[in-house]
């Protein structure tokens, strides 16, 4: 069987920096995996090669079984891969329901002029879309925030619109990135709660990169940890807490001794 | 709900019925300067509501109406004027034969012109809409400025600076407001489709849109298509309002005009496109006086053509700088939000009055 997400020897320079050097990684259907490391370590860039924002300068990554790599965004989106932000990335413009809704345009097969003149085939679709989004925000509780503007949400609540916005896409794969950045321990606790319900739900892999190790130990029966683009530690939180090499990546232990 | 909605239709059509009157009614007994006035107030909305699509809805700024009002134009005033027309205009050079015995009626001229600017459009969408935002607005200035220069010396079809003289004076105020209300119709019902707000997602943020599966360049050139097919349409109407065109009439001035409209009336408000673009050509119309020379007792003020604009620009830097929602912001008009300024304002007298007045629905 071959895994869903496969990356092999996935490499990004820009210009002189290697951000990212021959990372290598399988994730099977229905995994949840972190991918930890210091700051600068490449990780959202990984995660950018993954969802199109960059071209990798070389190595691939394959999406159940086609490649991927360097393919445009929207496309790769289409194919089943959703991402969230490190910095909430919400449309101002929009309430709640829109945000979502934006999610599931993707799916649309009327065309604009079937749009404009709501032909039936359209207004079906519309009507559709709007029951899925509001089944969706209500799966996730966010379904009493409906009309809001969405940047006017409370933190936590926004990180979970994206989320939901993510979903709405119907994704196969979804790549969160540093979802408890910025969010009290009682906030965390809830989020990890809610990620490993929309893990089981939607019938999800995830992949997350996360800081918080609290979240990372407590819910990721994996875990990558890189340093400078590269893989230094692999394996269960047990394992990797006690890793030297990952302490001394966090802790710069050994290199200013 | 279902009521409301039902309810909200018959507004609309009274709404239209009485502006088809007041229209007929104008049409029948008010001045051709008058007239004039009216007809390029819905030209202007044209104008401004396209330009509200492109910027404010999905946040392309692009400066090339001017470019393709001038396609329009020429192609529905070449499709209209009269052969003997056409031989009286090109005195310089004869016009290419394949125009010259053509007379089209207004409307397959009009929609032709339309259909010539939407396929300019899409074909320098591909390309510029690639582009950000400044350089966006250079590529489409250029394009515009492109145009012109082109028309200045394609003696052959545009008859080059001289002009046509002569176009027919097709449009009136139901050809000009028809098309000011289909192009307000169409492009409402697109910015509230589905498409509409996978616009507004590339305006707000485009990386975030194209993660979502949004294809930009899909959707940038629809807006842009859509645009410039009914800026070119407005082109037509003005040909044959004006019945005199060149390509100075289609300078990067009618442009700016128009981007001034549009955030005076508030980015992403077609309402506030259509006041805007009512109240900016009549308030203009007002203003002439200013260019006129005039006596103040024993001081004399010659005549200052020009001035008009600088009052313009004037209150353009004004709604910039202490009112940049512009008069609309976001907003647009609905019958729901009338009737509940009416039910509220009904609500404050009836307290004065009697109590026993209640909302009713």
């Amino acid at each position: 069987m071959t895994a869903l997400l496969e990356i092999d020897a996935l490499t990004k320079k820009f210009g002189g920096l290697v951000a990212v050097n021959e990372f290598s990684t399988r994730l099977e259907a229905g995994e949840l995996c972190a991918l930890i490391g210091p700051n600068g370590s490449g990780k959202t860039t990984i995660f950018n090669l993954i969802t199109g924002i960059y071209r990798p300068t070389s190595g691939s990554i394959h999406f159940d079984g086609a490649e991927i790599g360097g393919e445009r965004p929207d496309l790769i989106a289409k194919r089943g891969i959703a991402r969230t932000f490190q910095n909430i990335r919400l449309f101002e413009g929009l309430d709640v329901l829109n945000n979502v809704l934006v999610g599931y345009h993707l799916r649309l097969k009327a065309g604009p002029f079937a749009a404009v003149l709501r032909m039936p085939g359209y207004v079906r679709e519309e009507q559709m879309m709007v029951a899925q989004a509001q089944e969706l925000l209500e799966a996730l509780e966010l379904d009493h925030l409906i009309h809001e503007d969405a940047t006017s949400l409370p933190y936590g609540q926004q990180r979970k619109l994206e989320i939901a916005r993510a979903l709405a896409t119907k994704p196969r794969l979804l790549l969160l990135d540093e979802p408890a950045a910025g969010m009290n321990p009682e906030e965390s606790n809830d989020l990890m709660r809610f990620i490993l319900h929309i893990l089981e739900t939607f019938e999800l892999t995830v992949f997350l990169i996360e800081h918080q190790m609290r979240v990372v130990m407590g819910i990721c029966p994996r875990i990558i940890v890189i340093d400078h683009g590269e893989i230094i530690a692999e394996g269960p939180p047990e394992a990797i807490q006690t890793n030297q090499r990952v302490i001394e990546a966090y802790l710069g232990v050994g290199e200013h001794a | 709900m279902k009521k409301i909605i039902t309810r909200n239709r018959i507004l609309t059509l009274a709404a239209l019925i009485l502006l088809g009157g007041l229209l007929a009614l104008a049409e029948g007994n008010l001045d051709p300067y008058k007239l004039r006035v009216l007809n390029l107030c819905a030209i202007f909305t044209i104008f401004a509501v396209t330009f509200n699509l492109i910027y404010g809805f999905t946040g392309q700024f692009s400066l090339g109406h001017a470019g393709f009002a001038a396609i329009g134009a020429y192609a529905a005033a070449l499709l209209t004027m009269t052969p003997e027309q056409k031989v009286a205009n090109f005195f310089l050079q004869p016009i290419v034969p394949l125009l010259a015995d053509i007379q089209w009626p207004f409307l397959p001229a009009m929609l032709l012109g339309g259909i010539l600017a939407a396929i300019v459009g899409f074909l320098v969408g591909f390309p510029a809409l690639r582009l950000r935002s400044d350089y966006l607005a250079i590529a489409t200035l250029g394009f515009g400025e492109i145009v012109r220069v082109l028309f200045v010396n394609w003696q052959s079809i545009t008859n080059g600076s001289l002009g046509l003289k002569g176009i027919p004076e097709h449009t009136n105020l139901y050809w000009s407001w028809g098309a000011a209300a289909a192009t307000v119709f169409i492009v409402k019902r697109l910015v509230d489709s589905s498409y509409g707000r996978a616009l507004k997602a590339v305006r707000d943020d485009d990386i975030v849109a194209e993660a979502l599966g949004i294809s930009l360049a899909y959707h940038k050139v629809l807006s842009f298509t859509v645009s410039s097919f009914f800026v070119g349409i407005a082109g037509a109407l003005l040909a044959n309002l004006i019945s005199t065109i060149d390509p100075k009439v289609f300078l990067f001035f009618l442009t700016y005009q128009v981007v001034g409209i549009t955030v005076m009336g508030g980015m992403s408000s077609i309402t506030g496109s259509v006041i805007a673009a009512c109240l900016y050509t009549v308030f203009l119309e007002l203003l002439r006086p200013l260019e006129m020379s005039f006596s103040l007792g024993p001081i004399h003020v010659p005549p200052l053509p020009g001035m008009r604009m600088v009052i313009f620009s004037a209150l353009l830097l004004a709604v910039i700088l202490f009112y940049r929602q512009g008069l609309m912001g976001r907003r647009e008009f609905s019958w729901d939000g009338l009737i509940g300024k009416l039910n509220g304002l009904r609500l404050r007298l009836g307290r004065r009055e009697s109590s026993s007045d209640e909302v009713s629905s």
